[in-house]
């Protein structure tokens, strides 16, 4: 565990990322094996099977450090995450131990069978020969979600680095559906021939956001346009008479949308088909918010398959008869896609993402201004003779989004932040106006720069109210602008809606408080775009 | 007289009917007793000041023109009703816990305080009282501090390292209390140490005027030659890290410390490339250990994490309440 330690301090305590790439290289190059497949593992999302609750972790963690329940769980959302919380809490280890990555593995996965007094033990033995960094990782082990600023990209590329081979050969072998049991570092990183796997997708391509005039891209007829819809972005893959679904987080997600498997019965195996998981009318895409009941869902009952049944709005064709298209044209794979599935019957659950026909920019952009009637976010630009790249690189797909709505909102109630903001006020709550009234609509915490956090931090201190917990409700002093994406009604809130990414855009210290918005302003928006 | 009247808390801040004074007040008052010269707990605007003599230079080169009457530790004063003395409170060099006594009851307010010595500020000193006013920047049980030699050590090591790396190494730190106590952590063998006009400035008071315990340092000016300190390490306030007047050394490997930099989202949020765990308030053990010392049966909790450590307290047998105050701790101090 000390040289996955000693990789992990190096990784965190740097915010360069060709320090990162090299510390994890030089891992790569000289760690064992199964402690090498075990940290490719956990970086890409991969872990072992929880050996233990995270409820008894907590009382475990409580009883060991001393100190009553209810203050372990105050001190935890201050700290942020739990693995952190318990290291922290914890006393000092009475010995040290030389055991690896993959031991401690090992261990837990002992523990899984074994009975509550033996997991309990085994836990806090464990505790109790790691210093604070082990330990932190160790919980991690047990707690999950590795997420330290190494993202898929950067460990492709420290791989590639480590092994000599290219970082699209890479990131294509670290896709797909293994675990560390599946597969050994030979034959998922080294092998000539990695055993092709079937549900392996492709690296997606993702779209750099336009800030320019989209006059700075060239000429109109070198482009296509369609617009940029509000779902899940997926690959669906079909092959030897199976289908995959992949998210753009690349995560496995064939169970979840189960509407999606009829797709065998209308394309041929060896297709690949990349787009956006929509929920679907019989005519039209429904507001996100009906998406959002399916996300999360690994099994999906039967009335909200009816109620939110979803499609594929595809919009490119990434394999055709099994053979890998990325490296034509843009237009020729656009082409290919069309036909295929122009005859489609209307059961089959594929759509094609329609184009928007364009000769000038001005046109385009007075359409891009209606992107909110076809309940889209705004327009997609695809350079017609790019091929199909992998990661976020600049130059051949856009993202042309709509400007986001907004509302100025009275702030109203402050709560403090956690991890990264543990000591400032950063969750706030805001209100618009119903009469002389006040009337809470939204929640929201970022936007602002750590220079303001820690500004409206010293004036929460100064102008509390009263407290309920550890939510502070403050003096109607100060004006928000809250920028967001969407707006749906909600009976579950005070003001009966809610929005979609509600976030603070601009302080407006020029605004008093009597001039911010009224909830009857939110209607009308309601009404305009909901 | 009746027991509570030792001290009141006002709009202004702590008042003392009995001797008719303030301690650390947020507002300008007539008469002001100051625990310490950091910036939330010595205001400018009152008309006197009453503090020790370790705290008055500093606090005069902050305030500028002020009526500062000084003590020793110790020495007992009569202010009206009231007896009050001047007792170390072990956060920076000169901070004091105020103890008040009116008619036999005693209160102590306690400033910012730490309870393990760091070798620079005068030890904390346990002062028996009925009511003790404590702050709790870091009261929760997340917070332990490791012994400072052990800090001290990887403190020098980053030096070390960082001049190997072809790095210069910059150290933020507030210039009045960590600057010195880092100052005298810092290993002088390594190299010179070159300082900020700001930290430059209270370290020459604390060193040269009063006597305190530091090594040598450079103060760096618009002429100072990068290429004569090799193997200099720059200390400077956490503004100036980063910013044009480090950026004319090289390329800068940056550390910062705090207690704060105990939580690994804190520490990524500076952004610095090293967290120094370093505090001058005390850790949960010392919160406790100093509480429990005075005999306290009454504790108030001015600032930090004030709800969570007062139920704490009144589950461990205190009566204890938060108070409203304006200190900010750690984040406030000088920055
Ligand atoms: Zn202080
Ligand atoms: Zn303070």
């Amino acid at each position: 565990m000390k040289r996955f330690a000693r990789l992990f301090a190096r990784i965190d305590q740097t915010t360069k990322t060709t320090v990162k790439v090299a510390a994890l290289a030089e891992y790569f190059r000289e760690a064992p094996p199964d402690d090498k497949l075990w940290t490719v593992a956990l970086f890409s999302g991969r872990r072992p099977r929880r050996a233990i609750t995270t409820t008894k972790l907590r009382e475990w963690a409580a009883e060991k450090a001393g100190v009553p329940l209810w203050l372990f769980e105050e001190a935890y959302p201050i700290v942020g995450d739990l693995a952190e919380t318990i290291a922290l809490i914890l006393p000092p280890a009475s010995r040290q131990t030389d055991a690896t990555l993959s031991d401690w593995i090992a261990h837990l996965r002992a523990l899984t069978d074994r009975d509550e007094e033996a997991r309990k033990a085994g836990i806090l033995d464990a505790w109790d020969q790691l210093d604070p960094t082990e330990r932190f990782l160790f919980n991690k082990l047990l707690t999950g979600g590795f997420r330290i600023g190494i993202s898929q990209k950067l460990m492709t590329r420290a791989l590639s680095q480590a092994t000599g081979r290219d970082e699209a050969e890479m990131a294509h072998r670290l896709m797909g559906d293994w675990t560390p049991d599946s597969v050994t570092w030979e034959t998922l990183i080294e092998a000539e021939d990695a055993s092709a796997d079937a549900s392996r997708p492709y690296p997606f391509y993702l779209a750099y956001p336009l800030e320019d005039a989209p006059e700075s891209l060239g000429p109109p007829e070198d482009w296509h346009a369609e617009w940029k819809w509000d779902g899940i972005r997926g690959q669906l893959i079909l092959r030897e008479g199976e289908h995959f679904v992949w998210s753009r987080g690349e995560e496995l997600m064939t169970d979840r949308f189960p509407e999606l498997a009829r797709a065998i019965d209308f394309l041929p195996s060896g297709t690949v088909i990349d787009g956006e998981i929509l929920a679907w009318d019989a005519e039209a895409p429904l507001p996100f918010n009906a998406l959002q009941k399916r996300i999360g869902r690994k099994t999906v009952p039967k009335t909200l398959l009816k109620e939110a049944p979803v499609i594929v709005y595809a919009y490119d064709l990434l394999e055709e008869h099994g053979q890998d298209l990325r490296d034509h044209p843009f237009a020729q794979r656009r082409d290919r896609l069309a036909s295929i599935l122009t005859d489609l019957p209307p059961e089959a659950p594929l759509r094609l993402s329609p184009t928007i026909p364009f000769t000038d920019w001005q046109a385009l952009s007075d359409t891009r201004d209606t992107a909110r009637d076809a309940r889209a976010e705004g327009l997609m630009l695809k350079k017609l003779d790019s091929p199909y790249l992998s990661g976020r690189k600049k130059g051949d797909w856009w993202k042309w989004k709509l400007d986001p709505l907004t509302i100025d909102a009275v702030m109203i109630y402050a709560q403090q932040g956690s991890g990264r903001r543990a000591n400032l006020f950063t969750d706030f709550t805001f209100a618009v106006w119903q009469g002389n009234d006040l009337v809470p609509f939204t929640k929201a915490y970022s936007g602002l720069t750590d220079e303001e956090f820690r500004k409206i931090t010293a004036w929460v201190r100064k102008n509390t109210l009263q407290r309920f917990g550890p939510v502070r409700q403050v003096k109607p002093e100060h004006v928000f602008e809250i920028a967001f994406e969407g707006i749906h009604e909600s009976p579950r809130h005070k003001s009966g809606l809610a929005l979609r990414f509600p976030r603070m855009s601009r302080w407006r210290h020029d605004k008093p408080v009597q001039e911010a918005n009224s909830l009857a302003d939110l209607r009308a928006i309601l009404e305009a775009h909901g | 007289m009746a027991r509570d009247t030792v001290l009141s808390f006002t709009e202004k801040g702590l008042y003392c009917p009995a001797g008719d004074f303030f301690i650390d007040p947020w507002r300008p008052v007539d008469r002001a007793l100051i625990t310490h010269g950091h910036a939330d707990h010595a205001r400018p605007g009152h008309a006197r000041y009453l503090c020790t003599k370790g705290a008055a230079p500093t606090m005069r080169h902050r305030l500028g023109e002020i009526d500062v009457q000084t003590v020793t530790y110790g020495d007992k004063l009569t202010l009206g009703d009231a007896t009050v003395s001047f007792h170390p409170a072990g956060h920076v060099p000169g901070s004091a816990q105020i103890r008040v006594e009116v008619a036999g009851e005693v209160w102590v307010v306690s400033g910012d305080y730490k309870t393990t010595p760091d070798g620079l500020s005068e030890p904390f000193e346990p002062v028996a009282c009925h009511a003790f006013i404590t702050e709790s920047t870091f009261g929760l049980p997340v917070f332990h501090w490791r012994p400072q030699e052990e800090v001290a050590a990887e403190l020098n090591a980053w030096w070390r390292d960082s001049l190997a790396a072809g790095k210069r190494p910059v150290l933020g730190a507030y210039s009045l209390g960590k600057a010195q106590r880092l100052l005298s952590l810092l290993d002088p063998e390594i190299g010179p140490i070159l300082t900020h006009g700001a930290v430059e400035a209270m370290t020459a008071i604390l060193r040269d005027e009063q006597g305190y315990d530091l090594p040598p340092t450079v103060p760096v000016t618009p002429d100072t030659d990068p290429k004569a300190y090799p193997d200099a390490l720059l200390l400077a306030p956490p503004s100036a890290v980063g910013s044009a007047w480090s950026r004319r050394f090289g390329p800068a490997s940056t550390g910062f410390a705090s207690g704060w930099m105990q939580l690994r989202g804190v520490r990524r949020r500076r952004a610095m490339d090293r967290g120094f765990v370093i505090s001058d308030h005390a850790d949960w053990d010392g919160l406790h250990a100093a509480i429990k010392e005075t005999g306290a049966e009454k504790v108030f909790v001015t600032h930090g994490y004030t709800d969570i450590f007062t139920r704490w307290l009144n589950d461990q047998g205190y009566q204890a309440r938060v108070v409203e105050t304006e200190y900010t701790g750690d984040d406030g101090e000088g920055e």
